[in-house]
């Protein structure tokens, strides 16, 4: 043999796993919310999605250009983040308040930190958390193009029926209505093994549990609870976020059953009507705590030295 | 015992299971190293121009923990030269040319053996090392009070990818284990044997059934394992076969086990059967490069490059050229290397077999945590050996990873997460070491 080949430290095979494949799979998953989304809200909901994405991935090449580093745009991330921005907002929200949420999303949260895994919190979650105090029309529901429902549950006097809840027919963010589309797309995402089911299940769990209580041991409301405000979006695609939620299952109970809990304060006891994006958001920042305390016992951990 | 140990579904890629197993013809020139085995390399006992036959020692042991070494050819010593071996360690190698013959030593003659140090110092005279790859002194590990033995274990799990050569032992050579196991049992006291074999791996655990059945004196017993990487590594075995853990710095002997490999076993059998060191070795010679991958008998010192022609060439230029399994296997920069003692596999592997994705930023998926068998957080270490931090690289107890490569293989961003292990073992020793002299 001529040439020489390549030495390199094993081992020399690879899952063949990647960065992109994993944050494809979230895009595919979200694929079925956007559709209903489109379908509920109508076709301004797939111009909010399309300038939230596009004004994600300009600016994370921007910043990525302005630094001299590395460009990152390809791992799909800014895509994700800029998807579920776009899936938190209201349908009727003004585009450019759409890029400045990218920009705070992208720019402020995640690359002056250090880009992709770096960040403390979660993009999406946070930009909308710092629009809904900054614009008040993000706060503001949308409604269902074809509807007679007249606001989002969680403000109204009335609910709408469980069925309207199920398929999406109310008031809510472009993505947050649909809670079979939600489904479909958080069981496509533990089927491929892009997230695991502790999170979504203690979270929406505890939040039915406690309504469950607070409404007076009725299930059906309770029910109507859950599917309500921006549950079923944080606890599968938001709460799930790598970077900012425990890795060990422990941690992810922990991190799930304290989102669900805070969830209900605020709901029940707090002056905004959802309390979703500020629970994750607050978890977020536990998160490096809760991965401290839930770290695994090393096998060969105990016995004398 | 608890849940079994985590760890990762690699390919199996074991097509060379089916094929039949060959001999390869004498070859020309044999090249052997005086250092095949952990501890001190051998001293070269012959010269250049010396005429040497199959069997004749050609290099003894220096020290309690090295290994006798003998010729696998019968010709002339052409040279004892510097070498480079495939890991990269340098020592003296015996360079042979074969007359063709392949004449055994005259002094070749079954040993006697009356006694537990009879049979210790058979297994030191046979030169056997741990033939599942680490290549410790077989003698060593059976050099205990027998009131400590309570089980033998032998490691038939043979998780690497591509490999198959132990497969081919326990097909193969089932009456010189026989041989092996009664000699352990009559002097070792050896009165419970395991054999771990993953449950895929229906072939080994049929032949490896009839074996136990035929004996009938001692308690044999096949323990089926998961197929799941990395069932070979010693300490995840114990803990599958007996439900018993090693903690940091204990040896198995510590909690009543021996661990043996199936071949380890075989060679045994073999020098109490016919008096023949350790002079060759079956080698699975695989990787899509390969044109026809199969199991090959050589005479140790046989040049991989003599392997693959005997496997009808190989079909491309390949990416990788490996010794041992894909997960911890040494990859060397091309064919001139020679096979030694524990060389179980040689692979080329194609450019797609070899493809590493691109090295991205750390997403803190925890993949790599909830993947390693020993539950350490190959992230943590990292962090903290690129912060040269020896207090909580000790804390994380990097010095108990095995370095068995699963985080690397799981790791979405191909983090170089094992390889940091490694280094961070060092770091840590030697930091140790430091501290140490300052007392």
């Amino acid at each position: 043999m001529s040439s020489l080949t390549k030495v390199m430290v094993s081992p020399h095979i690879h899952s063949g796993k990647s960065t992109s494949g994993i944050m494809g799979d979230v895009l595919i998953s979200l694929l079925p919310t956007t559709v209903a989304g489109t379908l509920i809200f109508g076709w301004r909901a797939l111009l909010v999605v399309a300038v939230s994405v596009l004004s994600s991935v300009g600016f994370e090449a921007l910043f990525n250009y302005i630094i001299k580093k590395e460009q990152t745009i390809s791992d799909l991330s800014a895509a994700v983040t800029g998807l579920l921005l776009a899936l938190n907002l209201s349908v009727d929200i003004p585009l450019w308040q759409c890029v400045i949420g990218s920009l705070f999303a992208i720019v402020v949260v995640k690359c002056l930190f250090g880009g992709i895994g770096k960040n403390l919190v979660n993009p999406a979650i946070t930009a909308r958390v710092f629009m809904v105090i900054a614009f008040s029309s993000v706060a503001l529901p949308s409604f269902p193009i074809d509807s007679v429902a007249t606001a989002t549950p969680l403000s109204a006097e009335t609910m709408p029926s469980l069925l309207d809840l199920f398929i999406g027919n109310r008031g809510g963010a472009i993505g947050e209505t649909c809670t079979v589309a939600l489904l479909i797309g958080g069981i496509y995402l533990i089927i491929r093994r892009v997230i695991s089911w502790h999170i979504p299940v203690t979270f929406i769990g505890i939040v039915f549990i406690f309504s469950f209580f607070m409404e007076g041991f009725n299930a059906t409301e309770a029910i109507s609870l859950i599917m309500s405000g921006g549950l079923f979006i944080g606890a599968f695609f938001m709460a799930t976020d790598y970077t900012t939620s425990p890795s060990t299952p422990w941690g992810k109970v922990i991190f799930g059953l304290g989102a669900g809990l805070l969830t209900c304060l605020i709901r029940y006891f707090g002056i905004y009507p959802e309390g979703v994006s500020f629970a994750i958001l607050f978890m977020n920042i536990l998160t490096p705590y809760i991965n401290g305390w839930t770290r695994r016992k090393v096998f060969t951990a105990g016995g004398n030295k | 015992m608890g849940a079994y140990l985590r760890g990762i579904h690699t390919p199996h890629r074991k097509s060379t299971k089916k094929s039949p197993v060959i001999r390869i013809d004498i070859p020309e020139t044999v090249t052997i190293p005086m250092s095949m085995h952990i501890g001190k390399p051998a001293v070269p006992t012959v010269k250049s121009g010396d005429l040497v036959k199959v069997g004749t020692k050609i290099g003894i042991s220096d020290g309690y923990i090295s290994s006798d070494i003998y010729s696998s050819v019968s010709g002339k010593v052409v040279k004892l030269t510097d070498y480079l071996m495939y890991n990269g360690a340098t020592t003296t190698a015996v360079v042979i040319e074969s007359d063709g013959e392949m004449t055994p030593d005259s002094s070749i003659t079954p040993p006697t053996i009356n006694s537990q140090k009879d049979l210790v110092d058979a297994v030191k005279e046979a030169g056997i090392v741990g033939l599942g790859g680490a290549g410790f002194p077989t003698y060593v590990k059976l050099n205990v009070d027998p009131e400590r033995i309570d089980y033998l274990i032998i490691n038939g799990a043979e998780c690497e990818p591509y490999v198959t050569s132990d497969t081919v032992t326990m097909s193969t050579r089932t009456d010189d284990m026989i041989l092996a196991l009664k000699a352990l049992n009559r002097y070792l006291g050896v009165k419970n044997v395991i054999i771990g074999i993953e449950k895929n791996n229906k072939k080994a655990a049929k032949h490896m059934k009839e074996m136990a059945a035929s004996i009938n004196d001692f308690s044999v017993k096949i323990q089926s394992l998961p197929d799941v990487y990395p069932q070979g590594g010693e300490k995840v075995l114990i803990y599958h076969t007996t439900g018993r853990k090693i903690t940091a710095n204990k040896l198995p002997i510590d909690v009543g086990c021996i661990v043996l490999n199936c071949t380890t076993i075989a060679a045994i059998g073999t020098y109490l059967r016919t008096g023949m060191p350790l002079v060759e070795k079956c080698v699975t010679v695989e990787g899509g490069a390969v044109k026809q991958p199969q199991n090959v008998i050589a005479p140790i010192g046989t040049s991989i490059k003599d392997l693959f022609d005997c496997c009808g060439g190989l079909t491309e230029q390949p990416a990788k050229i490996v010794y041992g399994g894909p997960m911890m296997g040494i990859s060397v920069p091309n064919s001139d290397f020679s096979i030694i003692k524990n060389t179980n596999a040689v692979l080329a592997l194609t450019k797609k077999e070899a493809k590493l994705p691109k090295t991205t930023a750390c997403i803190r998926c925890g993949a790599c945590v909830n993947t390693c068998p020993f539950s350490l957080a190959p992230v943590s270490i990292a962090e903290a050996y690129t912060k040269k931090n020896a207090a909580i690289l000790t804390e994380l107890a990097v010095l108990s990873c095995m370095e068995c490569g699963c985080c690397s293989f799981v790791c979405p961003a191909n983090r170089p997460l094992v390889q940091l292990n490694k280094l961070a073992k060092q770091f840590v020793n030697e930091e140790a070491k430091k501290e140490a002299q300052k007392q």
